[in-house]
């Protein structure tokens, strides 16, 4: 049986290119993930040709799992994690969005603390211009039994023109009462008397934007086995936009 | 070197500049004091191309070029330098990048040949311990954490590296202490006490002036150059304050 396709009154799609979104439909199954007791995970997803990654991530006793997550590309680009934690587990995410032109690029992620002394963090740079839309949704759940947990994330989005667009949306939901979570969220745009401090020391205009986004989305993909074509990766993107 | 014919300039809809006339020639220290609100830090924003101010009216040349035609880091390239009042925090960017970037950017634009890593930082260096800054606060991010002496220190620093031929000082001095004006100052003279070089010296106090001696000293009153005089002005605007003088 397949289930029909989502429209903008399911939450997790309501910022989604719905269209681009039944084109690809029915989607295959997520990708699942089952980090053993003990193991290391660590995984690196440049999306740069408009498609929709889903990933099922369960990170066992003691284990830990590192996404690091480049979405720059497409019409409509998606990342959809679900990632439930185990005993002592540990969870990183470093995210950059960078969207030009009319593109929709979302990262959702789903968090779940379900046994005790499990760590995440999850950082999330978005950089749009054009009339481009970025969108993050970030829920973390801490169950009952899920008691010192530490989780934070990290939720920035600057736009470098009227016309684009950032949702950004962390939710929490905590069952449990000896937690610490985190979370900080901010959208604005670039500083402009740190653009005409640059350019009066001799940046051209566009220079100095990037150097301004590159500080922005820097430190995201620190600890990436590819943090270099990462940073790369983003910089060339930045370029196009200033 | 830098011409300023009647100019005037509105920063939204309010005249700021109204009139200003001023002349500098290459080899010389220029002071303009003046009280809160006459347009000094205006000058020098519209000198440096910062958005926002409006020019209404009058003309500048620097080296016989439109300096108004041009964009800021073209001024910057032209050899035009603003040291800032309030030197802005940039989070992320280190300073050696930054400036590294600027300074080849301008080389560029001059069709000189860019520096190389280690050729910038012996230069870094040179300069930074010149103004007895410590080289790490230099790999940091731009200005900040820094206290208002390191930012005005760390811009000197700058001057040095980029080495200007005209330099508008906007306040440098304050929020310094006596032993960073005097560093400071030194900074000012031995960067740019030159026969090809010019500064032009905006500050509220004479202190300044006992380390960096001017040759000309220019009253700014309600956007205009009310007086012009030698440094005994100066002494006599600090004996008298603006309100006798201002004409």
């Amino acid at each position: 049986m397949t289930m029909p396709a989502p429209t903008r009154h399911d939450e997790a799609w309501r910022y989604s290119d719905i269209a681009a979104v039944e084109a690809a439909w029915p989607l295959p199954a997520p990708e699942s993930i089952i980090v053993p007791a003990g193991g290391n995970f660590a995984r690196t997803i440049v999306q740069d040709n408009g498609a929709i990654h889903q990933l099922n991530i369960a990170i066992g006793k003691g284990a830990t799992a590192a996404i690091y997550i480049l979405n720059i590309g497409g019409d409509f680009g998606r990342v959809d994690l679900n990632v439930t934690l185990h005993e002592g587990a540990d969870f990183k995410l470093g995210a950059v969005q960078i969207g030009s032109n009319a593109q929709t690029l979302e990262i959702i992620t789903t968090v779940t603390h379900v046994e005790p002394n499990a760590t995440s963090s999850q950082i999330v740079r978005s950089v749009l211009a054009g009339t481009s839309t970025g969108s993050y949704l970030g829920k973390v759940s801490v169950a009952r039994d899920a008691q010192l947990t530490d989780s934070v994330q990290s939720v920035k989005a600057m736009l470098l023109d009227r016309s684009a667009t950032a949702n950004a949306k962390p939710e929490l939901e905590i069952y449990a009462d000896d937690v610490k979570c985190a979370h900080g969220c901010a959208i604005g745009e670039l500083d402009p008397m740190g653009l005409f401090y640059l350019q009066a020391r001799g940046l051209a205009p566009a220079d100095a934007k990037k150097l301004m986004l590159q500080a922005f989305v820097a430190g995201v993909f620190e600890g990436a086995a590819d943090e270099e074509m990462l940073i790369e990766a983003a910089l060339k993107k930045l370029g196009e936009l200033v | 070197m830098l011409k300023i014919t009647n100019l005037h300039a509105n920063v939204g809809d309010k005249p700021i500049l109204k009139g200003l006339t001023l002349s500098i020639n290459a080899g010389e220290i220029h002071a303009i004091m003046g009280p809160n609100g006459a347009g000094k830090s205006t000058l020098g924003y519209v000198l440096s191309g910062r958005p926002g101010y409006e020019i209404t009216e009058g003309e500048v040349t620097f080296n016989g070029q439109n300096l108004l035609d041009l964009e800021p880091h073209e001024r910057a390239a032209a050899g035009l330098f603003l040291g800032f009042q309030y030197p802005v925090e940039i989070p992320g960017v280190s300073n050696v990048q930054f400036l590294r970037e600027a300074l080849n950017a301008q080389r560029k634009y001059r069709s000189d040949t860019p520096l190389s890593g280690a050729e910038f930082l012996k230069v870094a260096r040179e300069q930074a311990g010149a103004l007895s800054m410590d080289m790490d606060m230099l790999k940091r991010p731009v200005n900040v954490g820094f206290s208002g002496g390191e930012k005005k220190r760390n811009e000197m620093v700058q001057m040095g590296i980029i080495d200007p031929a005209l330099a508008i000082l906007d306040e440098t001095d304050s929020g310094l202490d006596i032993d960073a004006l005097r560093t400071v100052g030194d900074g000012i003279n031995r960067i740019m006490r030159k026969p090809d070089k010019a500064v032009l010296l905006i500050t509220h106090y004479q202190r300044l002036l006992d380390y960096v001696k001017p040759d000309f000293v220019h009253v700014l009153a309600d956007g205009r150059i009310t007086r012009s005089g030698g440094p005994e002005l100066a002494l006599e605007l600090e004996r008298d304050g603006y309100k006798e003088l201002a004409v």
